[in-house]
């Protein structure tokens, strides 16, 4: 979610097989730089190896390169490297956050598991509880927020929405990204 | 590193590359000379890396009758080289020395103009397939010149080759923080922020880049450079020249007189040819009015554009 000149991302933390919950602490939001981010929803399996696989590809672009990725390369490197696996393809849908190193303009984005970007200029949502999300982001998001005022509309979006869905929920983390500053809260949520 | 040097047997491989040479002069000569047998790189453990010198000495003494120069300047770069024609009757726009790899990164050559030909090739491929198609965006300058390093480097080690008999200047424009805006940080910068790496080469460093890279695949950046036959003379001319925070402009002037001192014949805008990193040249850009879209930095100059440069000299 955009604010001005900061960002958020934020996920729940279920972890389960169908109806059965196995986890209630399966962070999806994965820190890529001082500034980038990557939200991963969908096959759990699939998470985790796409999120060491960016982990590796990010390392070796900053030893080769001496700096740090910006997200909106780094978006295209999530897109190219999903698209590599077109016909068998990562079951995820990846959400991309950050500011950018140079401008310090925010940046979002989402794709497909196949890696087609869906570049926004408010909120990117994704998972199992998509739809609800889409209506909480619609209705709550307003333009210009600041970090504080981002950080309760997201939560709220977020904790809202997967109250209605019973795939999801069981805390959650909330990233508030600012120039200088990230803040990372943990939600306790319902826990039922 | 001292222990170990990579070392060509000498005169066999010399020979390889004189004879190369020789052909390419010399298309009327029924009998073409047999290549001797390309050797197997050996491993000497006391004797200086031949393959360099050997390679070297192709690109700057007996195949190229060229001096290519480069000057770096505040804002920009000059690739200015003589283009030497055999005969009167070959048609000097058809020859070209310097190439377009990348919208922003040009290069040019001293040695064997075949291999230059699949050495651009190869440089324009991979700043594709290893950097455009993977984050959209074309490489820093010092990125393609480690991957063209690196195709040069192949060369000396495999087997069934023979090392790349050229030396490439290559200059490009690369994003990032701007020599200006590095002073202003510099100035600004309090206790605690990180400063930005301004070390030569660096990839935080944005501006006009400027590289040799050589055929044994060791690449050097430059403020100012020459190579090709008389480079020594041409250096030393540079260095006398050369001043921090030169414009492009002056740039352009210095490098029409260096090059006016280590050529014979003619200068005119048909035999130099100059390639310019300079602001984006938007009228290259084929397009009008779409937002965002900014022209080629690396671009040649037109011979009128040449010939004005030398009447003002």
């Amino acid at each position: 979610m955009v604010g001005k000149d900061c960002v958020a991302i934020a996920c729940d933390l279920r972890l389960g097989l169908q109806a059965l919950t196995v986890s209630n602490n399966f962070p999806k939001v994965f820190q890529y730089g001082d500034n980038v981010f990557l939200g991963l929803t969908g096959l759990a399996t699939d998470v985790s190896t796409v999120s060491d696989l960016f982990r590796y590809k990010v390392n070796m672009y900053r030893l080769r390169e001496e700096r740090a990725i910006a997200p909106s390369t780094f978006a295209n490197l999530v897109s190219s490297s999903l698209y590599e696996r077109r016909f068998g393809p990562y079951f995820v849908s990846p959400v991309v956050a950050g500011l950018d190193p140079k401008t310090g303009a925010p940046f979002i984005c989402g794709f497909d598991s196949i890696g087609c970007i869906d570049f926004a200029k408010d909120f990117i949502v994704s998972g199992t509880a998509s739809e609800q999300l889409f209506g909480m982001c619609e209705s709550l998001w307003e333009p210009n927020l600041g970090p504080e005022d981002l950080f309760e509309t997201i939560s709220q979006a977020l904790l809202s929405a997967v109250d209605r869905d019973a795939l999801s929920g069981w805390g959650a983390h909330v990233y508030v990204i600012e120039k200088n500053k990230v803040t990372k809260r943990l939600l306790k949520g319902r826990q039922d | 590193m001292k222990e170990l040097y990579l070392c060509w047997s000498f005169d066999a491989h010399w020979r390889c590359l004189e004879l190369e040479a020789q052909r390419q002069l010399d298309y009327s000569k029924a009998s073409q000379p047999r290549i001797p047998p390309i050797p197997h790189s050996k491993f000497s453990p006391n004797r200086p890396p031949l393959v360099s010198k050997v390679s070297l000495r192709a690109a700057s003494n007996h195949l190229s009758f060229i001096t290519i120069l480069t000057l770096s300047a505040t804002n920009g770069i000059v690739l200015a080289t003589e283009k030497k024609s055999s005969s009167p009757l070959t048609d000097p726009a058809s020859l070209s020395k310097i190439s377009l790899i990348t919208p922003n990164i040009g290069m040019v050559y001293a040695g064997m103009g075949p291999d230059y030909r699949v050495l651009v090739d190869k440089a324009r491929k991979v700043s594709h397939t290893n950097y455009k198609r993977v984050y959209n965006e074309y490489p820093p300058t010092r990125i393609l010149v480690q991957d063209v390093a690196r195709v040069m480097q192949e060369a000396t080690q495999s087997g069934g080759v023979r090392p790349y008999g050229v030396s490439l200047l290559i200059a490009g424009w690369d994003e990032g923080i701007l020599p200006d805006e590095q002073a202003a940080v510099e100035g600004e910068t309090t206790e605690g922020e990180k400063k930005p790496t301004g070390k030569t080469g660096g990839i935080l460093k944005g501006g006009p880049m400027l590289y040799q890279v050589d055929p044994s695949g060791a690449y050097y950046p430059w403020k100012a450079t020459a190579i090709g036959k008389s480079a020594t003379s041409a250096k030393t001319f540079l260095e006398k020249r050369y001043t921090e925070g030169l414009e492009l402009e002056d740039a352009v002037h210095i490098a029409l007189l260096t090059l006016k001192e280590t050529i014979e014949g003619e200068m005119n805008g048909q035999t130099i040819e100059i390639g310019i990193v300079g602001p984006p040249a938007d009228h290259l850009l084929g397009v009008e009015g779409v937002e965002g879209a900014t022209g080629p930095r690396f671009r040649k100059l037109t011979p009128q554009e040449i010939e004005d440069y030398l009447t003002n000299m």
